[in-house]
């Protein structure tokens, strides 16, 4: 492996720009696609793997190349910069999820109490319209604010994102459904909102809840039921 | 395969920018019961550090001294390692998996 294409593919995952890095076996010989000096087949088997997020071999011709699919990182949005959030925070960080706290409120959404964490202090709906959730996306509402959580998922569901939770009781989250139907949004659309939010660990404490709503994202991510 | 805090390229680079030699093994395909998927990686320097993994522990030695012949002569290598092969009773494969790895040295 060369070191400018190592170089080229962290550049690649800081800009969020989906590459295919194609390596000749056994030689070794790489492209990095999409490139114009790339052959025309080779670069049909990136564009298609990297379409469907696939990595492996392929047989082109008489030669095999391995092909990697280098996705940009799923993003986590935790609207809420509270207790719950210092937990998830970090944890969704080393899941490999880029992750951005949205809170108005700037007594909590400090650097202070998010160390190396993207931060916005802009209410959760104009954050999400900006932040322009996809379907490599996870949002999180924490507040238990109905200010701040009702207008951050009206906007989560009009996006695509994977997977969508909601911090409160069965009790708290019926009152919210009766008010994002008042909005106008369907049962069906609804039913998207995993609340209570996360797996049912018996979690307690904030760490541990935020264990459960960790869980429950990588359970959504990879295809596995989010009700255990 | 998503980039993830596993990315062990960025690893490789803070070694190779650090002046150390260093190989990269990477997955490239699976059979079986094997636990990492295509696309895992190890990085290994000629001093003996290593970050990641192309196992689960199993096969990871065999692959670190490879790594260090790849760097000495500069050759990329492909390794395949099952349960058919002797060289996988040898090293443990116990998963019942197959793997292929392949390695090269990072200039």
């Amino acid at each position: 492996m060369k070191a400018e294409h190592l170089h080229a593919l962290q550049v690649a995952a800081a800009q969020r720009i989906p590459v295919a890095f194609a390596t000749r076996l056994p030689d070794g010989a790489a492209f990095i696609l999409p490139d114009p000096a790339a052959p025309q087949a080779l670069a049909l088997e990136a564009a298609a793997m990297l379409a469907a997020d696939r990595t492996g071999m392929v047989t082109i011709g008489a030669e095999t190349w391995f092909i990697e699919a280098r996705n940009p990182a799923p993003r986590a949005i935790i609207v809420g910069a509270v207790h719950i959030a210092q937990s998830l925070a970090p944890l969704a960080a080393t899941m490999g999820f880029d992750v951005a706290v949205v809170d108005p409120r700037r007594a909590f959404a400090s650097a202070d109490r998010f160390p190396g964490v993207v931060i916005r202090t802009d209410w959760p709906d104009e954050a999400l319209q900006d932040l322009r959730p996809d379907a490599r996306t996870a949002i999180i509402t924490l507040t238990h604010d109905p200010k701040l959580d009702d207008p951050a998922l009206i906007a989560a569901l009009a996006t695509e994102a994977f997977y969508i939770g909601s911090l409160g009781s069965r009790k708290t989250h019926a009152a919210r459904l009766d008010r994002l139907r008042a909005a106008g949004l369907t049962d069906a659309t609804l039913a998207r909102i995993c609340a209570p939010v996360g797996l049912d660990i018996g979690a307690v404490t904030a760490p541990e809840i935020a264990l459960s709503i960790i869980a429950q994202m990588v359970a959504a991510r990879r295809g596995k039921p989010t009700r255990a | 395969m998503t980039m993830d805090s596993e990315d062990i390229l960025t690893i490789a680079a803070d070694w190779l920018a650090a002046g150390e030699a260093v190989a990269v093994a990477t997955v490239t395909s699976t059979w079986g019961s094997s636990p990492r998927r295509a696309g895992s990686r190890m990085a290994i320097t000629q001093s003996g550090r290593i970050a990641g993994s192309v196992s689960g522990g199993c096969i990871e030695g065999a692959v670190a001294e490879a790594a260090l012949r790849s760097i000495e002569t500069g050759t990329p290598q492909v390794l395949d390692f099952g349960v058919t092969d002797e060289r996988a009773w040898e090293v443990g494969l116990a998963c019942g998996g197959k793997v292929s790895v392949f390695v090269e040295k990072l200039a």
